[in-house]
């Protein structure tokens, strides 16, 4: 949908992008990432000619964007800031118009399209229509900031950090609905963050940039999964590669720090021990930390007042299934749902006990990613 | 009573004469301004100096050059409005959000379409405000213009300051307080309707 082809861009002699090459496929939703600086926006700006490039040529669509006028090339490309820029002097309505009015649309049909803007995000036309912006809170402004860009119903959208400066609620709900609608109107939308989250929550195709020039280009499981470099790998952020459990081995995502007695703890001290620690079973080892078994507060009951137990070692134990650490963690937790079990205990080659899987870890693993429909296309 | 108000609407004629005219003149000034920021400084300081010269003499020049009678007040409001105008335009399209000319630019808007569709409606109150001023002014010059064969409500004010008669000198200096206590009042009403916000 857009190439770039050995694209240069120098500001007074100073080199911003560097011979950047780059294939934006069409209907897919690309976001470019990295840190302040390294370009961005000079790059985006470079799609609709806000900004010319120094060297080299940029494609929209097969045609190489310097054989049009910038002003018939930007009505044909969606285009949402992060400052919004709403007209003040504007109703929502001729706000949202701007572009049909530009492109000469007969009346009836901008007002049509209009309504089923607004309808198609949940806003009553009759409501908003008449209205200011600024008689709208931020979220609303730039939610009418993206309907103005889809007016025409263009094939290419830019969006320069458009959820930058709201809230995190809004955010949330504004990335869902752009999300949403890129693919039901299965248009392209190239994005503009510096937000790896919000990156990997919405892209098909994310590009990493630094100094001016593309340092990862790949789909965000990709990206996670096999940083290019230390520098990819420091962007994402330890945590978020921790995220996502396909590739992760169990030990990444194990809560090592399992209750653990042997057999000749006593009894009395043990219960204390699971008090204390808020646990409802122990972890048997012998004197070489391996696994001997579980005792449950049920196995506990059992015996309890019915004979006298001086060691914890007398009492019947569980048998706990176990996995290796450096297992995968899906198999953990594919075993953990498919066996309904409470947890899985994780041992080293040595079958010494170094930690423990429960649903609480596939909660954790799961609550930095957003899980994403299209998964099964890598 | 019928001479009074036609004085009265003489009056407004002239003030909304030189007014309408330096606005015409004034946004196109203030425009290029923008457009070309190396002449904002000299010619806002020309501008400046016009309105330093005192009405009085400013009227005795004028006088030369378009004789006694309505048109050398005309010419004077004219003046006298053109900075209140130039600069408020300028300053007032300078004043804009830049980010709502980015996204003009952007949706392909060309840059006339800029100028009329967000630059000049965003930056109207501001130029309303410059236009009060001026016409509020221009009362006041109408009023002195009666020394160089002016019409208007000046004419009584003179003759009762001549004839020191208080009754003729009130029946000329109450409508144009009246006038430009109006005027303040609507145009500040317009300019708040203007804002939208
Ligand atoms: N108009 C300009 N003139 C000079 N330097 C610029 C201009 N626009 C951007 N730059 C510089 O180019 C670099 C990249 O800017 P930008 O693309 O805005 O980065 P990003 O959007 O990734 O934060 C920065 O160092 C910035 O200072
Ligand atoms: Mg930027």
């Amino acid at each position: 949908m857009v190439t770039f082809d050995n694209v240069t861009k120098s500001f007074s002699g100073h080199t911003v992008i560097s011979d950047l090459s780059l294939e934006i496929p069409r209907g897919q939703f690309t976001v470019l990432i990295g840190p302040s600086g390294c370009g961005k926006t000079t790059s985006l700006k470079m799609i609709n000619r806000l900004i010319e490039p120094s060297k080299g040529s940029i494609f929209v669509d097969g045609q190489n964007i310097t054989k049009v006028s910038p002003v018939d090339l930007r009505r044909q490309i969606g285009y949402v800031i992060q400052q919004i820029g709403l007209f003040p002097n504007m109703t929502i309505e001729q706000n949202i118009e701007v572009v049909p009015r530009l492109l000469k649309w007969p009346k009836e049909k901008r007002h049509q399209r209009t309504r089923e803007l607004l309808e198609m995000v949940g806003m009553d036309p009759k409501e908003y229509l008449g209205r200011y912006p600024s008689e709208l809170s931020g979220g609303q402004q730039q939610r009418i900031g993206v309907l103005r860009a889809l007016a025409v119903a263009p094939p290419l959208i830019l969006m320069d950090e458009p959820f930058g400066a709201l809230d995190p609620i809004t955010r949330e709900s504004l990335q869902d609905e752009v999300k949403k609608l890129q693919t039901s109107l299965g248009i392209t939308v190239v994005f503009v963050t510096h937000d790896i989250d919000e990156a990997v929550k919405l892209a098909d195709r994310i590009i990493l940039m630094k100094d001016g020039e593309i340092v990862q280009n790949a789909p965000p499981e990709t990206l996670l999964a096999h940083p290019a470099n230390d520098y990819v790998r420091e962007f994402i952020g330890k945590k978020r590669m921790k995220a996502n459990y396909d590739v992760d081995l169990v030990r990444e995502i194990m809560n090592p720090r399992v209750v653990t007695t042997t057999r000749d703890k006593g009894f009395a001290e043990s219960i204390n021990l699971m008090r204390k620690r808020n646990v409802d079973s122990l972890v048997v080892l012998d004197k070489e930390g391996r696994l001997e078994g579980v005792v449950t507060v049920e196995n506990l009951r059992a015996v309890a007042g019915k004979q006298h137990i001086a060691q914890i070692g007398e009492v019947e134990m569980k048998s706990v299934p176990t996995i290796s650490m450096n297992a995968q963690a899906r198999e953990a937790f594919d075993t953990l749902i498919t066996e309904k079990l409470p947890f899985l205990l994780v041992v080293d080659s040595k079958d010494r006990v170094k930690g423990l899987v429960s649903k609480t870890s596939l909660v954790k693993a799961l609550a930095g990613v957003v899980w994403r429909d299209d998964e099964d296309d890598e | 009573m019928l001479e009074l108000i036609q004085r009265a609407a003489v009056h407004l004629l002239i003030s909304l004469s030189g007014v309408v005219l330096a606005t015409v003149i004034g946004v196109v000034i203030g425009v290029i301004l923008t457009r070309v920021p190396k002449l904002a400084g000299p010619v806002i300081g020309i501008v400046e100096v016009l309105q330093t010269i005192p009405s009085l003499a400013m009227l005795s020049i004028l006088l030369v050059f378009f004789g006694l009678g309505n048109m050398t007040a005309v010419m004077a409001i004219f003046f006298y409005s053109l900075l209140p105008i130039v600069r408020n335009t300028y300053t007032g399209i300078l004043a804009l959000e830049p980010a709502l000319l980015e996204a003009g630019r952007g949706m392909g808007m060309s840059s006339l379409q800029i100028l009329f569709q967000v630059e000049l409606p965003n930056a109207i109150p501001v130029i309303v405000s410059g236009l009060r001023i001026s016409l509020i002014t221009a009362y006041g010059i109408v009023t002195i213009s009666v020394l160089v064969g002016g019409g208007g409500l000046g004419r009584y004010v003179y003759r009762g300051i001549q004839m020191a008669d208080m009754a003729m000198l009130f029946t000329g200096a109450i409508p144009i307080c009246l006038m430009a206590f109006l005027t303040d009042l609507l145009l500040n009403r317009l300019e708040q309707k203007l804002l939208h916000r």
